[in-house]
């Protein structure tokens, strides 16, 4: 075990008996389920409350249980395996989507030290000296899940779901991981329950602002959650890598994804919004709101909060088409996320090497004036290449048949010079009727 | 206890649940057989046969796939480095300072060849 | 860049890849209907596209060589059931015309009135619609709720809310029922002071502007070409609308109320914000109909006609300014009394061809954001 293996041990991780162990990953197994079906009936609440509709009403109390209705109803369907299927791979996607999402929770902190049944014990699975890394590493398998599952599939709009999938998730795994890294500067730590600890005075989202912006923005990316959810684009690949899903196997990869949400909305809220600590107006006025089982509740609100932004951008946004949204994780969360973090280091080292406050803000902001000024006299000299792109990806290159002076056919992508219907029969100069004409030759009626 | 351990307990709960939900599946939905239902989706439309398993098709991602693992490389070098930063002191900022910009170098040559225009 | 150095097809190369073949439609959720596309594809961008039309054929053309006059305008309300009101419109009219009738001033005003109304519920349909494909879910619902008011005072005339059949030749079904003008001008003001939200959701989102802005940009020489019509035309600068350019009904006497909407850009966002500008256009329209029919005094609103409906011999042509672009009818009669031949040209049919030209070079989102701002409806292509 490692050093900070050994601190983690000291502090109670690692240490409970067997059936504790079990007693809390069944707990957090079950909290999995039906945070995942309660998110799914808040969902279709709020989004029908914003467009004006009741949502779910009849299943349970105000609907409570239509999702789990739902899940039954799925459970009594066919369980079709499409015959261009990778049998093996198709069997075992939804699996390989789901497992890992659940995985995740092993190290999210639900709550500081409590007593079950006598033990104490923290209300966390387990905590590791690299659990975030860890938390990295579980939802990149689970990306794995739907790429095959698009692959397997052996049809087209699954398998550019999955491609889709798979890229979206290598550009905003980056921006994800470069906005950790703030935070570990400032904890010390990459374990969970280590990094809630250190915000007990002042959560990071407001030390780092833009690592938390960085970070929300590519967590909604990395769930396929809208306005990023082209891997399952419904007005463009029907369903994307699930289309070919059935029966419970869909099912899984729905659970997959609502854990996900959950996951990514824990780690938010344990990296950047003081975890399981009670927010600040409540501990000003009580002074037992981060003891005993209180603390779970503030996890939980905190969590719920997040689901709730999901859930808002989901009912208010349109989709992002594929090239932008590689563009706004490439070229601007990446970027950004890099600089900010050298800005947080040099901050920190100068701080460390006692220079005064006012003198670093001062240094700081002089270098981002000058830095912005030499991007904007650089946007100013040099002209804008993404308007260039545009216009080039605008359309195929216009065909000219005489290319180098004698006929050529069209390349493939090109196309002719639009043919009018109505100078088919009598071969006419091709060009078409200018736009002003077209009043004029219409078939006129008699009176 | 090993600080691992309860991950496989965890991971081994959620493994059970997922086989259980397939094997339930696949045991209590109705089967009606029709040939047409396991044809592969294509908009109702007799399948164009594709190239999965196959022939190639175009992937046009494998650019940004390299650049991802140059990143994720700088990544994990970035966060040992933020662990111990207060440790490190000047030297620490420093030395970081020429990695990032060594990497930003490549970056910023990519950009401008529009290895981030995507196709 | 890794362009397509390989070049598409061209020489069996190892490192050659295969181009994709991918149908859209018959049933996808963003061709609202049964049209096909046979897109090719080179990663996720199409090489070429050809729109396959016909799923939904039902021979209306030839359907209405065996059904008289008054069971003919049944039949044509149906093939665009979006603007139910202005299909009806355009056969009447051909046949007053070839009957040599004059219509009620009354009627002419009610009919004026009602077509605007339809020209609004159309639009709404597709204000709504469009930014669901582009996956904004909420706005078709405040769309609807829009819709819901034009709806109601469209219902309670002629009982429908779709196909409403309330044009007869010779005039309409029945008079306007008392109080009903006011109802519809509560109704238009309604939805004019409701209509902002409905911009302020869509257009004045930066996604949805990023995802229609400079997207299949149609010219005005393709517009030519394939004879594209309405507002989609307008879009692209072809400044031409029926109502102004050959007023028909009471268009002629509301030019001063009467705005054609263009714009020059020929994007997905132009059209739709021609759509949007023609809504405003067209409650215009409705309210001075509204002050018309309170002047008129009361009168008939249909002229009696004969028990067999006969259009004498010869053939002419009406067109009408459809909400989705010209419709027109060429009718050949023999004297009897159902039409020999009855030529319907419909707005999307010609619209949707241009498809082939915009979508080549496009990326699949951009097929569904062209797609949906070609404003179509699946009869009306097949009719």
């Amino acid at each position: 075990m490692t050093d900070s293996g050994m601190q983690l041990a000291a502090v109670g991780f690692g240490t409970d008996v067997w059936w504790l162990i079990l007693l809390k990953a069944v707990l957090i197994f079950a909290f999995c389920v039906v945070m995942t079906l309660f998110a799914i009936w808040w969902e279709r609440k709020v989004v029908a409350w914003m467009q004006m509709r009741i949502g779910p009403k009849y299943t349970g109390p105000q609907g409570l249980l239509q999702s789990l209705a739902d899940g039954v109803k799925l459970a009594l369907k066919e369980d079709i395996t499409v015959k261009g299927a990778d049998k093996a791979v198709y069997i075992i996607a939804p699996i390989v989507a789901m497992v890992p999402a659940f995985m995740a929770f092993a190290v999210i902190p639900f709550g500081p030290e409590v007593s079950i049944f006598g033990h104490r014990t923290h209300l966390q699975l387990t905590d590791l000296p690299v659990a975030v890394l860890y938390i990295l590493a579980v939802a990149s398998v689970g990306i794995y899940g739907i790429v095959l599952a698009g692959w397997s599939s052996g049809s087209t709009y699954p398998l550019l779901g999955g491609l889709r999938s798979s890229a979206q998730m290598i550009s905003y795994e980056i921006a994800m991981g470069l906005s950790f890294a703030a935070v570990f500067l400032y904890s010390g730590s990459m374990s969970t329950s280590e990094i809630v600890a250190a915000q007990q005075d002042t959560w990071y989202a407001v030390l780092l602002p833009v690592s938390f912006i960085i970070y929300v923005v590519a967590m909604i990316g990395e769930t396929n959650r809208a306005p990023f959810d082209l891997p399952e684009a419904e007005g463009e690949l029907v369903g994307g890598f699930h289309t070919e899903y059935s029966s419970l196997k869909f099912a899984l990869f729905f659970l997959a994804e609502y854990v996900n949400m959950v996951v990514v909305s824990s780690l938010a809220t344990t990296l950047f919004l003081g975890g399981y600590l009670a927010p600040w107006p409540i501990t000003a006025v009580w002074e037992g709101a981060n003891s005993g089982w209180w603390p779970f509740l503030w996890y939980f609100l905190k969590v719920q909060a997040f689901i709730f932004v999901f859930i808002w951008l989901r009912g208010t946004l349109p989709r992002f088409r594929y090239d932008q949204f590689m563009k706004i994780g490439w070229k601007v969360l990446i970027p950004l996320s890099l600089v900010w973090l050298m800005l947080v280091a040099t901050v920190r080292a100068l701080k460390n090497e006692g220079y005064e406050q006012s003198r670093i803000v001062l240094w700081v902001a002089g270098g981002v004036v000058a830095l912005l000024l030499l991007s904007i006299l650089w946007d100013a000299v040099t002209p804008n290449r993404d308007e260039e792109a545009d216009a080039k990806a605008a359309g195929p290159e216009p065909f000219d048949p005489m290319a180098g002076g004698f006929p050529v056919p069209p390349m493939p992508g090109q196309q002719l010079p639009p043919v009018p219907r109505r100078n088919v029969r009598k071969p006419e100069p091709v060009g078409a009727p200018a736009a002003a004409e077209l009043p004029a030759d219409r078939t006129e009626g008699e009176a | 206890m090993n600080l691992y351990a309860p991950i496989l307990v965890l991971g081994g709960i959620a493994l059970a649940f997922g086989v259980v939900s397939l094997v339930m599946g696949a045991l209590t939905g109705p089967k009606r057989y029709n040939r047409a239902k396991l044809e592969a989706y294509e908009c109702g439309i007799e399948p164009t046969p594709q190239p999965i398993g196959g022939g190639r098709f175009p992937v046009k991602y494998y650019l940004t796939a390299m650049l991802f693992i140059v990143f994720d490389i700088e990544i994990v070098f970035l966060y040992p480095w933020a662990v111990y930063f207060d440790s490190l002191g000047m030297f620490g900022l420093v030395e970081m300072a020429m990695f990032v910009a060594a990497v930003f170098v490549a970056y910023a040559y990519l950009w401008r060849r529009g290895g981030l225009e995507w196709d | 860049m890794t362009a397509r150095t390989v070049g598409v097809g061209i020489g069996a190369d190892q490192l050659d890849t295969t181009d994709m073949v991918l149908n859209i439609g018959p049933q996808h959720p963003s061709t609202h209907g049964v049209l096909r596309l046979r897109l090719v594809l080179d990663g996720e961008r199409i090489v070429s596209a050809e729109p396959i039309v016909g799923y939904m054929h039902r021979g209306a053309e030839k359907l209405f060589e065996v059904r008289d006059y008054r069971q003919i305008v049944m039949l044509a309300n149906r093939h665009d059931w979006l603007s139910a009101f202005a299909n009806e419109l355009g056969v009447v009219l051909a046949v007053e015309r070839m009957l040599g009738m004059e219509v009620p001033q009354r009627a002419v005003w009610a009919r004026t009135l009602l077509a605007e109304l339809n020209r609004v519920l159309n639009h709404l349909m597709f204000l709504g619609s469009y930014p669901l494909e582009l996956g904004a879910i909420t706005p078709i619902f405040h769309a609807f709720r829009e819709r819901e008011e034009i709806q109601a005072v469209m219902e309670e005339i002629s009982g429908g809310r779709m196909h409403f059949m309330f044009n007869r030749v010779g005039g309409l079904k029945e008079d306007l029922p008392a109080g009903w003008i006011g109802r519809v001008r509560h109704a238009v003001a309604t939805v004019r002071t409701r209509l902002s939200g409905l911009d302020d959701l869509v257009s004045g989102n930066e996604i949805f502007r990023a995802r229609t802005r400079g997207v299949g940009v149609l010219t005005p020489a393709l517009v030519a070409a394939y004879g594209v019509s309405g507002p989609i035309a307008r879009a692209s600068g072809v400044d031409f609308d029926l109502r102004r350019d050959e007023p028909y009904l009471a268009y002629g006497e509301l030019a001063d109320v009467l705005r054609v909407v263009t714009r020059e850009e020929g994007d997905c966002l132009a059209r739709f914000e021609c759509l949007l500008e023609q809504v405003h256009v067209s409650l215009d329209l409705a309210d001075a109909c509204c002050d018309r029919l309170d002047e008129l005094p009361q009168g008939p609103v249909n002229l009696r006609l004969p028990k067999v409906l006969k259009a004498p011999e010869g053939h002419t042509y009406a067109w009408t300014e459809n909400p989705l672009g010209l419709n027109g009818y060429y009718l050949v009669s023999r004297g009897e009394k159902t039409p020999w031949r009855l030529k319907l040209r419909s707005a999307s049919y010609n619209n949707v061809q241009v498809l082939t030209e915009l979508l080549p070079g496009c990326l699949i989102a951009d097929m569904v954001a062209i797609l949906g701002s070609l404003f179509f409806v699946v009869g009306d292509i097949d009719k």
